[in-house]
């Protein structure tokens, strides 16, 4: 066991756990923060993704001891970032969610994608939500919301 | 005296024949042919390295990395994006860190990202290119970052990502990781044979 310092969410947080523990759990078992959800395991499907560094990252591979100073953001502090505050309002718009087990990991990877291409293309889109798995089929929802959200957003970027 | 002295000369001769033989002559050197040769056989082996799947996954003439010793196509439809990189969302540094994370079998280091594609050493149809065409490839300096032999030396001794292959890490698995067919030492040596020869390049296709 050792003890981590961690900024999640703009906060800092103090955890003691075992070095090779991936983020994930370290978000869903030690910090309470539920919202980023286990797929795969194996960074397959996405479901996982939180923001480490302002990098979209699969937080079920990559262990604590490998996190360093770089802040953590999860799907609790979209609602607050205005790139994540768009996308969640047209998710909820475009009435994305069936089963929602993976859309916080969709919300995650097109956050990602909006703020370093706030205008994406057809292609963009393709490539960057292109490993996020939805089991419900809720892809065309996704990139329309995805087009909607870039559209609220100032050109250069929120 | 004069007989003693021609006795000393013939036994001069005999023994500096063989050694001139194995040397070449002074100011002569050993002949061209033999260093191209020495040095074509020197990229054979380096050839035999940079085929291998710890290098050869990131060399891809697609837009797409391979993984595993069967180098099949990367998981999760990552991409090889306008930097080699990956995609905003979908980075290779999203998942790779800067050291390999065994506890999970996820390979890392510094600057994760496939190879430009003007260093693709397969076909479209992920089909290692001949040894003659990877030599011409990595030799060529307007496609290889207009690195000299020496140059090309210090890449295959010092660069973070050239020196991972032989410190890989663990599969997910558990298991570690295949390495190349030679250590990396000897790889540089090889390298370094083959740099002194001129980069000779097969000639064949």
């Amino acid at each position: 066991m050792a003890t981590f310092q961690l900024t999640v969410n703009g906060e800092r947080r103090e955890v003691n756990v075992d070095p090779s523990t991936p983020l994930l759990w370290v978000l869903r078992d030690d910090l309470k923060l539920t919202g980023t959800k286990f797929g795969c395991g194996i960074s397959a499907c996405g479901a996982c993704t939180v923001h480490v560094g302002g990098v979209a990252t699969r937080s079920c591979i990559v262990p604590i001891s490998h996190i360093g100073d770089r802040p953590i953001v999860t799907i609790e502090a979209m609602a607050g970032d205005p790139v994540g505050r768009a996308v969640q309002d047209a998710w909820v718009a475009e009435d994305v969610v069936q089963c929602g087990y993976c859309q916080s990991g969709q919300i995650m990877t097109a956050v990602a994608l909006l703020k370093q291409t706030p205008r994406p293309t057809e292609q963009n889109i393709e490539e960057s939500m292109g490993g996020n798995l939805c089991r419900c089929g809720t892809y065309p929802r996704i990139r329309a919301a995805i087009r909607s959200a870039s559209a609220q957003l100032p050109k250069g970027g929120a | 005296m004069p007989r003693i002295r021609a006795d000393l000369l013939v036994s001069a001769i005999v023994v500096a024949i063989p050694w001139i033989m194995s040397v070449g002559f002074p100011g002569v050197g050993a002949s061209d042919a033999t260093t191209t040769t020495q040095g074509l056989a020197a990229w054979e082996q380096v050839y035999s390295v940079l085929t291998s799947p710890r290098c050869i996954n990131c060399h891809t003439a697609t837009n797409y990395p391979q993984q595993g010793d069967e180098r099949r196509r990367h998981v999760a439809n990552v991409v090889r994006g306008p930097e080699d990189k990956g995609v905003p969302g979908l980075n290779c540094a999203g998942c790779h860190q800067e050291t390999n994370a065994d506890s999970t079998g996820v390979p890392g280091g510094h600057n994760w990202h496939l190879a430009p594609l003007s260093m693709r050493w397969q076909d479209m149809n992920d089909r290692a290119l001949s040894s003659a065409e990877v030599c011409r490839a990595v030799t060529d300096r307007s496609r290889n970052h207009n690195l000299d032999g020496p140059g090309l030396l210090k890449h295959h001794e010092e660069e973070s990502l050239v020196k991972w292959a032989w410190n890989p890490g663990r599969r997910p698995d558990g298991t570690m990781r295949t390495l190349p067919p030679l250590t990396h030492e000897e790889f540089v040596a090889a390298t370094r044979r083959w740099v002194e020869a001129g980069t000779p390049c097969p000639s064949s296709r």
